[in-house]
């Protein structure tokens, strides 16, 4: 499961590539080149039709396995699609919710999330077959039987309101992760402030990579009226200010064109200025 | 033993983390110039409590710390390293110009950069003397200027606060303002564009 990240861990890579050489890797011989070319492609968002038609045919990969019958190279190719936003990629993506890879079909929910396409929501609600009762964890792997985080956060960014029976159950998932994600979907679903105080809750838990995930649910929900809470979390600033620039964006939103400030975006502001 | 020594003391002898958050603030709260090293050196414990407890207490001594401050800085560990640049900042004596300077063009850690950034806006001009101070304060602002261009948006963020607070000076205001208008027409962030705004506001009353 994907950590938030911060830009404290963000690595730069060295390897010198264009888009054209990483394109063309993405078919060279070299398995390791094309699994770096596809992380490279997504990471630099390369948008050419050229690099999209590549990582789409990518994601039908069948050299690279490894051990246990994963392909690295369709996650990477997945997750690159979804940074890089091209709506021809929805199909294949949908088509990677099927796929024998746990990390495949965690890779594929998360990025069908950032495309916000309306025809994912059936196929990701199919991943939620069987309810809380199915969402168990693998035996001898370290994920559940499906990527539910990715899927919940998913349907709750396409606002797929049909979902929402099925959603609401994972308030209630043992596992706190899958709770928050439950939380956040409601939220933005039925726009009930009941869940996002349930993830300002979790910003009191002792575990600090719990708290970190609140905070980045309630700064994608935009729930403004946790910003004090996300202020005095105790988490490393950079979180803080991540999440709070999300509360800020959703105060942005309608005004478009011509920028003006709220009252709560200049409260927000103000408190994104306390932890320069 | 003075009160201090025993107080420096109970910070060593703090066997959890509690315990340490409570001896710092004790020390803290103690105004002793004897405590300022224990203070600086809990910035490295990593037990944020107790260094956001030191930051207090050393920026209430104020200027009396800025030289163990700025000889302290610890190269090792990032953490420690923006406690010290934010009490710098916090204290706002310009000594500390160019180790903020230095921070916040070339540190690896963005929260570093970001406090130093703050910083370069609010040191206290007004105790350098004043032939030193024009070139000073253009210094500040060319480097903030640089930052408002950082691929980094929460570093573009902490170069704005830092301009607004640079505005006040009559010199600075319209290389400053120019650079405004410039981000709100062009910047890709949203919050950085609502930042820009808000300095707009303040700085168009002076």
């Amino acid at each position: 499961m994907i950590e938030p990240s911060a830009e404290e861990y963000l690595v730069e890579s060295t390897q010198p590539l264009t888009p054209e050489q990483a394109t063309a890797n993405l078919r060279s011989s070299d398995l390791s080149l094309r699994y770096y070319a596809a992380w490279w492609l997504g990471r630099f968002r390369v948008r050419s039709t050229e690099a999209v038609d590549a990582l789409i045919a990518a994601l039908e990969d069948e050299a690279d396995r490894t051990e246990l019958g994963g392909y690295p190279l369709r996650r990477n190719a997945a997750r690159a699609l979804g940074k890089i936003g091209n709506m021809r990629a929805v199909p294949a993506l949908i088509k990677c919710l099927e796929c024998t890879d746990f990390y495949v079909r965690e890779a594929a929910a998360q990025s069908l999330e950032m495309l916000r396409d309306p025809s994912a929501a059936t196929p990701l609600m199919q991943l939620l077959a069987g309810g809380v009762a199915a969402a168990i964890q693998v035996p001898g792997r370290p994920h559940l039987t499906q990527p539910y985080e990715a899927v919940l956060e998913a349907l709750g960014a396409i606002g797929a309101t049909e979902a929402l029976p099925l959603i609401q159950p994972f308030i209630e998932h043992p596992v706190p992760r899958v709770q928050c994600a439950a939380n956040r979907a409601m939220y933005q679903l039925a726009q009930d402030p009941q869940y996002g105080e349930r993830l300002v809750k979790v910003l009191d838990n002792s575990n600090l990579q719990l708290r970190r995930v609140a905070l980045g649910d309630l700064g994608a929900i935009g729930y403004v009226a946790a910003a004090d809470a996300i202020a005095n979390a105790t988490v490393e600033n950079s979180f803080k200010l991540i999440a709070l620039k999300g509360l800020l964006e959703s105060q942005l939103n309608e005004e478009s064109e011509a920028l003006s400030l709220t009252d709560d975006a200049i409260r927000i502001l103000n408190l994104m200025d306390s932890l320069l | 033993m003075t009160d201090t020594q025993q107080l420096i003391r109970a910070v060593a002898e703090a066997d959890s983390p509690a315990r340490m958050v409570t001896a710092v603030q004790k020390l803290a709260a103690a105004k002793d110039t004897a405590a300022i090293p224990t203070l600086i050196a809990s910035f490295g414990y990593n037990n944020p409590g107790a260094a956001v407890a030191a930051v207090a207490g050393l920026t209430e001594l104020g200027e009396v710390a800025v030289p163990q401050l700025l000889e302290n800085i610890d190269d090792y560990n990032y953490g420690a390293r923006a406690y010290s640049i934010r009490t710098l900042a916090a204290i706002g004596d310009p000594r500390a110009l160019e180790v903020l300077l230095t921070a916040s063009a070339t540190d690896f850690a963005p929260t570093v950069r970001r406090a130093a950034a703050k910083g370069l806006g609010f040191l206290q001009w007004h105790k350098l003397p004043a032939t030193l101070r024009v070139t000073a304060q253009i210094k500040a602002m060319d480097a903030l200027l640089a930052l408002t261009q950082d691929s980094d948006w929460s570093i573009r963020y902490a170069a704005i606060v830092g301009l607004q607070s640079l505005a006040k000076i009559p010199n600075l205001q319209s290389s400053i303002k120019t650079r405004f208008k410039e981000m709100l027409a062009s910047d890709a962030e949203k919050a950085i564009r609502a930042r820009v705004l808000l300095a707009q506001s303040v700085t168009s009353d002076q």
